[in-house]
């Protein structure tokens, strides 16, 4: 099948490649731009893993293919980072325990950081909710929930920015 | 879990849509959020030779209140719970809205890729059933506005023909003293529900009931509407009674299938349960408004 061209801006570098049509966004960020934090899980949009905030929104990348993310502004996991200091969401999860295997923890930093792009004043009740499309086989969920909540705190009190 | 081979492609309009979708038949698919058609490429279970993304149809995206909802076919689940137009326009819909998947499948997926797919246990078939909605489909060979009642035929299918293009769901404007509900019941928050209700009931002056419509999904290969139960509603006085046996009535005109999730009787059962609490709750809101 003949290969297309896309373009795109990932973590705000310009990135292009040469892709066939049917291959997803996680296997063009992982394969083609060797971008692995980005995971691969159930490959059909009930995990969560693989999510990455497309122009400002959470979306699975395992459900869209890379030719449509042409012209996008996409941000992985790799690209929350500051100069080699971890982002305050990543600390926070980090503070409170919010991960153990890791696997899932890409997918639930990046739908984090797309609510918290939107309000930090996310009750309990709430953050369970949005998050529950992103599984976790490690942690029974509470040092997650604790982390996403320390960081809304934190970013609410001026500490940090998203 | 990889797509098989494909040529993809991306129209700007509707015309060059609908003229792909002519030239290449059924050997063509249409791709919209992707967020239920993608699984299926990736699990084989469909292998198009043909992808046509409507994604970049500028004129497919658009939310109007007019007389009644125009919804463009790519606009995305988000937006349905989000937008104040489609609150005021249809609070039934944007209610519903939040019951699909997850927040990153909500900015995906469509409201005419959900009613296209015609999955069951989808929520918005079932309500736009209850909402008397349409949809307009456009072809080579013109425009037609396929109403809801007309548009499931079975597991997955519905009435629109290869050709054709789903290009807006229509929603008639809202009732006067009208109340909406929706019920849904699922295992874990964001499931296919087992079991959904989507219920409108109208109220005339001396408050006896105008008019009801009640939908039900995950209870049949299509979403299926209670016309027995509406038929009761219709001209009635509303009380608990009332409900109860409506949704007694409703739930014993279903015949749902066995599965993983739960077994026949259990649906069954839980349809009447969720029809009777969505129509008390339909009607309280039709008497505050």
């Amino acid at each position: 099948m003949q290969k297309q061209p896309v373009a795109m801006t990932v973590n705000g570098r310009s990135r292009d490649g040469l892709v066939e049509p049917r291959k997803s966004l996680a296997d063009f960020l992982r394969d083609d731009l060797l971008l692995t934090g980005t995971h691969v899980g159930c490959e059909h949009g009930a995990c969560g893993a693989c999510t990455v905030v497309i122009d400002g929104e959470a979306v699975r990348s395992c459900l869209l293919l890379a030719v449509q993310a042409d012209g996008t502004e996409v941000l992985t996991i790799e690209g929350l980072e500051r100069e080699g200091a971890m982002h305050p969401l990543q600390q926070a999860m980090r503070d409170r325990h919010g991960f153990q295997c890791g696997f899932c923890t890409p997918g639930f930093l990046m739908t984090a950081y797309a609510l918290l792009s939107e309000r930090t004043d996310f009750t309990e009740e709430e953050w369970r909710e949005e998050l529950s499309g992103n599984l976790c086989r490690c942690t029974g969920y509470q040092s997650i929930i604790a982390g996403v909540r320390l960081a809304a705190e934190r970013l609410t009190n001026g500490e940090g920015s998203l | 879990v990889k797509p098989a081979p494909f040529e993809y492609h991306r129209p700007t309009s509707a015309d060059e849509a609908i003229a792909l979708l002519t030239e290449h038949g059924d050997e063509a698919k249409v791709l919209a959020g992707g967020q239920s058609l993608v699984p299926l490429l990736g699990l084989r279970l469909s292998r198009p030779a043909h992808l046509v993304d409507v994604n970049r149809i500028g004129e497919l995206s658009g939310v109007a209140n007019g007389d009644g909802l125009r919804l463009g076919a790519t606009v995305r689940h988000h937006t349905l719970e989000a937008s104040d137009t489609v609150r005021d326009g249809s609070p039934l819909l944007a209610a519903a809205a939040p019951f699909i998947g997850h927040r990153a499948i909500r900015n995906r997926g469509t409201i005419g890729g959900s009613v296209a797919h015609a999955d069951p246990a989808a929520e918005l078939p079932a309500v736009l059933l209850a909402l008397d909605a349409s949809v307009e489909a456009r072809s080579g060979r013109g425009t037609r506005v396929i109403p809801a009642n007309d548009l499931f035929t079975g597991f997955l299918s519905t009435s629109l023909d290869v050709d054709e293009l789903l290009t807006a769901v229509l929603i008639p404007p809202w009732p006067t003293r009208a109340g909406w509900s929706f019920h849904e019941f699922n295992r874990r928050s964001g499931d296919f529900a087992i079991v959904g209700v989507a219920a409108v009931v109208r109220l005339a002056a001396n408050g006896s009931i105008d008019g009801a419509r009640l939908a039900f999904l995950g209870v049949d290969s299509r979403p299926v509407r209670a016309e027995t139960a509406e038929a009761v509603l219709g001209g009635a006085n509303p009380s608990a009674d009332l409900w109860s046996e409506a949704a007694r009535q409703a739930a014993a005109e279903l015949s749902p299938t066995s599965d993983v999730h739960g077994s026949a009787t259990y649906r069954k059962h839980l349809a009447g349960v969720l029809a009777e609490r969505a129509l008390h709750d339909a009607h309280r809101r039709a008497s505050e408004d």
